[in-house]
């Protein structure tokens, strides 16, 4: 097989992998189904998170921080092992997101700068290349002390986050934008035309409804980061930032397979360097580096000399102009440990503030299933799956809720959508078993099992308007899912601003029976704030976050 | 500064300001595109009264589709209210994410026999469709109704933002409403509730049952809710209407979610009369029509019979 068809098959190989993970994303997403013949049950029809369960980044960080491996993640050796032999294939070969930094990196740009000569300097390896690794050291020694951040910048996660909470989403808006203003014209055809575009391509790239998601702009603006800065250096992010690429650099310390430079026949055209997509010195005269090369194959298709290949167990003719290859990396020992404890410090950091504990926000409702609030900062990869799948756009990236230290995590916004009392999609989805994976028995609770709660609801009398403005309603209590049901309305006589006696239905709450479900603060007509509302205590995951004395010898009949 | 540049710059001057000021002017106090004049209802739906055929017509059996055939032959059978070609829309209450057996939703089996029906009777297309409360996937789904009227024949819409038109009710209360298309455009409605427990209303069956054809913040319209059910029943006036009373949820209304709530009652009625349909069910409830608020209104607007036997009612056994 000769060279230019094994590149081939790397572009084709991204190809797949990209649309594969891309698909993947897509069918985070639940399909009505009604060919079916099992109805009560809702689930999957694929796993569509095992993308995520393939990435060694996820299996190290969740096993430091969790001292185990979840369901799944065993996966990720399929990735590991063979860089092991190989190097870093996966960056060259499989990651969706360094194919899409390849493909923006390689668009040809309009300034000088960026082309030809000034490109090939660009691509010689720079020394903010060692950054991802004191990263990487820095969240590894984070994970190991029990704050799980690898999910901020391991590349899976992170594209998962950007396509499903803000790409997706922010084209269905434009979708239904452009739709809109086609009609608006009032020509004939265009807007049944562009009506018609839209409902062939919907049920393939769009989500059911238009979902909204809170403080996307923040993973939007990173990601959009990450994607411009190719523009400036080629795959930035790659080569400077990405922990899993550091990590596949380390472990491929001891690779057989590796570049062999034959200086007699070069004639240093250095076309070698010019889409050399990891900055590794492939030139003759510069030192090989192992850890940053992609293994893309350009600078061994580029060379007219057939000067460069790669080989197992290569044999190269050391020279004082052609230097060895080396697996080394190029960090320091005192650097390595500097970044290894500051990612220990990290931990007692951001545990000494209040957001953790002393003073959690009572909206940081998390999913159904989660596990406590310790072990589930150790747990979450921030990879949005949960909130993708949530068929009622319930679940939302938090800013600031779960402090810095959880940005991106998880939160349940019940004005926004509540939790469906039977679904147990997220847990389904999630990755790392930071939301566990629920029956619908230990959902909703049966004779034997107590629901699972999320938080407690709470009135809010002052807006209420049968209890503020004697004006009736009783649509919390209409949409309270539990049965019994936890709110329940009791008649009173109340006056009207003329002193005349009116009936009305006002509702309460029962804590006993509520799950925090939302479904009331969702439906209350109040709603720009709502008048019946649901903060986190009480939520089964928090033995310490109780409100009722009796919470666990109580059993719902 | 030359002559010729001096015509030239302010020619091109006095040009961007006609195209700036033309632009203003064109543009000054027009209506905007993206106003929607709400649409008005023009069809009725209902078929001509028959004095000699009863309006309510009541059918116990335990087979539920037998327990259907019966009572709709009793005010007429399909051959009276679908002529072949027409468009018909079924309205089954498929609010909520249950299961039939909670009896919060129509039964999926009855739902699947009338598409049969209208279908049989030559409808074109039968459209079986509600504004669900809880995620309308869902509701379809564990419901069973979307896989019963597909398997049926019909076509099944799970409603998203762009399927409401805005609507003119010409309500004493509601006025310009956002309604699912297909409950405004089709020939033929039929309204298919189930019977069920409610705290405000005391009843949920036929009248509100069509809460469901609307969105917009249709929460607020509790607030005078016996109003609104009857401008609503005012607008929508189904052709017919189909009470599923196989299942009676008794408490817990109206969304129940526990066995214990549920009367077995295998029941079918088939009215011509909603009012009076509603005054006959929601006796199942152990409530006297007479104390439901929206069904003493409808009758008194003139809407239909509260007194169901005066309007001709008929029992099969």
């Amino acid at each position: 097989m000769s060279i230019s068809t094994v590149r081939n098959l790397r572009r084709v190989s991204q190809v797949v992998f990209f649309g594969v993970f891309f698909w993947l994303i897509l069918k985070t997403n639940f399909k009505a189904d009604f060919d079916s013949t099992g109805i009560s049950d809702i689930s999957l029809p694929y796993p569509v998170s095992i993308a995520l369960q393939f990435d060694p980044l996820v299996a190290l960080g969740t096993l430091l921080a969790n001292g185990t491996l979840h369901k799944g993640l065993l996966w990720s050796l399929v990735i590991l092992i063979p860089t092991i032999f190989l190097g870093r294939f996966f960056c060259g070969w499989v990651c969706p997101l360094g194919s899409l930094n390849h493909w923006i990196s390689e668009i040809r740009s309009e300034r000088r700068k960026y082309r030809g000569k000034g490109k090939i300097q660009s691509n010689r390896y720079k020394s903010y290349q060692k950054i991802k690794f004191y990263l990487f050291f820095f969240l590894i020694a984070a994970a190991l002390a029990g704050t799980l951040q690898t999910g901020l910048l391991d590349p899976l996660p992170l594209l998962a986050r950007s396509l499903g909470t803000v790409v997706l989403p922010t084209m269905h808006s434009a979708a239904l934008g452009l739709v809109g203003w086609a009609k608006s014209l009032g020509l004939p055809y265009v807007g049944g035309g562009a009506q018609l575009a839209y409902d062939i391509i919907a049920p393939y790239l769009l989500n059911f409804r238009l979902v909204h998601f809170h403080g996307i702009l923040t993973i939007g603006l990173l990601f959009v980061a990450i994607l411009i800065l190719n523009r400036v250096f080629t795959r930035f992010w790659c080569r400077g930032i990405c922990p899993l690429g550091a990590m596949l650099g380390l472990f491929s310390r001891f690779a057989i397979l590796g570049l062999q430079k034959d200086e007699s026949s070069c004639d240093h055209c250095n076309l070698c360097l010019l889409h050399c997509q990891g900055g590794d010195n492939p030139d003759i005269g510069a030192r090989w580096r192992q850890a940053e090369c992609h293994l893309c194959l350009n600078c061994q298709a580029d060379c007219p000399q057939g000067s460069l290949k790669f080989k197992f167990f290569p044999q190269q003719k050391v020279t004082v102009k052609n230097p060895a290859s080396t697996p080394a990396i190029n960090v320091t020992r005192r650097k390595t440990v500097a970044s290894l404890a500051a990612g220990l410090a990290l931990y007692p950091l951001v545990r000494s503030g209040d957001a953790f504990k002393a003073n959690a926000n009572p909206k940081l409702i998390r999913p159904p299933g989660s596990v406590a609030e310790e072990a589930f900062l150790a747990r979450c990869i921030r990879c949005g799956q949960c909130m993708r799948v949530c068929p009622n756009n319930a679940l939302h990236p938090t800013l600031l809720e779960s402090g810095l230290e959880g940005i991106w995590t998880p939160i349940l916004i019940p004005a926004i959508g509540y939790c469906e009392p039977t679904c147990t999609l997220c847990g389904e989805v999630c990755p790392t078993g930071a939301i566990l994976e629920l029956t619908t028995a230990q959902k909703v609770g049966d004779e034997h099992t107590p629901p699972n709660r999320i938080g407690t609801a709470f009135m809010d009398r002052g807006r209420c308007l049968p209890w503020a403005m004697a004006k009736p309603c009783i649509v919390c209590e209409e949409w309270c899912p539990t049965s019994p049901k936890a709110i329940y309305l009791k008649d009173e006589t109340v006056f009207d601003r003329n002193g005349v006696e009116v009936r009305m239905k006002r509702p309460y709450i029962d804590p006993e029976l509520c799950t925090g479900c939302g479904a009331c603060e969702f439906a209350c007509p109040v709603t720009d704030k709502p008048a019946i509302y649901v903060t986190a205590i009480g939520e089964s995951r928090a033995p310490d976050r109780q409100l009722l004395l009796e919470r666990n010898r109580k059993q719902l009949t | 500064m030359k002559r010729r540049e001096f015509i030239k710059k302010t020619s091109s001057a006095v040009a961007l300001v006609v195209a700036t000021g033309g632009t203003a002017w064109f543009f000054d106090q027009r209506q905007s595109s993206r106003y929607i004049q709400p649409g008005r209802k023009t069809q009725s739906f209902e078929v001509a009264p028959e004095p000699s055929i009863p309006q309510v017509a009541l059918s116990r059996d335990e087979d539920s589709i037998a327990a259907l055939h019966k009572a709709l032959n009793a005010v007429g059978g399909t051959e009276r209210f679908i002529q072949p070609g027409e468009r018909v829309t079924i309205k089954p209450n498929i609010g909520w994410d249950r299961t039939e057996a909670q009896a919060a939703n129509t039964s999926p089996v009855l739902v699947g026999e009338m598409v049969r029906l209208c279908l049989a009777a030559g409808a074109a297309q039968v459209v079986v469709t509600d504004v669900s409360c809880n995620d309308p996937r869902r509701c379809f789904q564990r419901s069973g109704i979307g896989e019963a009227a597909k398997n049926a024949g019909a076509s099944v819409l799970l409603p998203s933002e762009d399927d409401f038109v805005t609507m003119h009710l010409g309500g004493k209360l509601l006025t310009a409403w956002p309604v699912l298309s297909p409950f405004v455009n089709t020939d033929r409605l039929i309204n298919m509730p189930i019977v069920k427990q409610h705290s405000l209303t005391l009843c949920t069956i036929a009248m509100k049952n069509l809460y469901g054809i609307l969105g917009g913040p249709r929460h607020q319209l509790h607030q005078q809710i016996d109003q609104s059910i009857v401008d609503l029943a005012a607008f929508c006036r189904p052709t017919l209407t189909v009470v599923d009373a196989t299942r009676i949820l008794m408490r817990s209304g109206p969304q129940g979610g526990s066995l214990d709530d549920v009367n077995i009652e295998h029941t079918v009625i088939c009215a011509t009369d909603q009012v009076a349909a509603d005054s006959r069910a929601c006796e199942f409830l152990g409530l006297s029509p007479d104390r439901v608020g929206h069904i003493v209104l409808a009758a008194k607007t003139g809407l239909g019979s509260m007194d169901y036997r005066a309007a001709g009612y008929r029992e099969i056994a």
